[in-house]
């Protein structure tokens, strides 16, 4: 029993520093990164890695009980939902004629064949262009 | 342990923030409160667990429920400006001004 308590520490220790570890990573990524979808790329750490390291390290400090029911069901649901808003959030920007820098291609919309030129979306740039 | 995945969770939120004040875009910050929203329910979680009494859970849960339907929610009004009915009238776009179709034609 006591090489159990041990594996269970152990492994609840590892993906719980494991999770924290990415989600300031992400966090960090979030903030630094130049870009909105490289940003996307970033948040997309803390929604997948982060969020089921540290549900994996509480599922096995709680034991066989109703908290980890609970936990369970709270890794299940942002496990679906939290890219489902990323994607969500990263086609409403693509929609509204948000593209990538350097990407310049034609978007089907309808019937109508339009080439939507892209803009300039780092930060550095836009500043130099409103003091002109 | 849980301590210091609060303090890390913590940190992150902070981060996330700065982000959400300073995105420069309105995508940036539907992206940093959506990140903001795993990250509230992830402490919740944790804190639970520090304080030994894991009975916030449940209210966690309901914190993840009301974040994606607040994203989505959010999303949809930028891009519709309406929240309700957003079906397309005739000329291919939804109802003026937010207003449902049927009070657009009265007035």
């Amino acid at each position: 029993m006591i090489a159990l308590d041990w594996i269970v520490g152990i492994t609840s220790w590892a993906s719980i520093i494991a999770g924290s570890a990415f989600m300031v990573i992400g966090a960090i990524g979030t903030l630094r990164f130049p870009d909105f979808w490289s940003r996307v790329h970033a948040v997309s750490v803390t929604d997948s890695a982060g969020m089921l390291l540290l549900t994996l390290g509480m599922c096995i400090q709680g034991g066989f009980t109703l908290i980890t029911v609970k936990l369970v069901l709270i890794g299940i649901f942002l496990f679906i939902t939290g890219p489902t808003a990323t994607h969500a959030v990263a086609n409403a920007a693509l929609v509204s004629g948000f593209l990538p820098r350097g990407a310049d291609r034609t978007i089907v919309s309808g019937e109508k064949k339009e080439i939507i030129k892209p803009k300039a979306t780092s930060r550095k740039r836009k500043p130099s262009k409103a003091k002109k | 342990m849980f301590a210091t995945a609060a303090v890390a969770l913590f940190i992150g939120m902070v981060i996330v923030l700065a982000r959400l004040y300073a995105g420069p875009t309105l995508y940036d910050r539907v992206l940093a409160g959506n990140a903001f929203g795993t990250y509230t329910v992830l402490f919740i979680g944790i804190l639970g667990f520090l304080t030994e009494r894991p009975d916030f859970l449940d209210i966690a849960l309901l914190y993840a429920l009301i974040n994606f339907v607040g994203t989505i929610a959010i999303l949809k009004y930028f891009r519709y400006r309406a929240i309700g009915d957003t079906s397309p009238t005739p000329n291919g776009m939804p109802a003026e001004n937010g207003r449902l179709k049927d009070q657009g034609a009265k007035s």
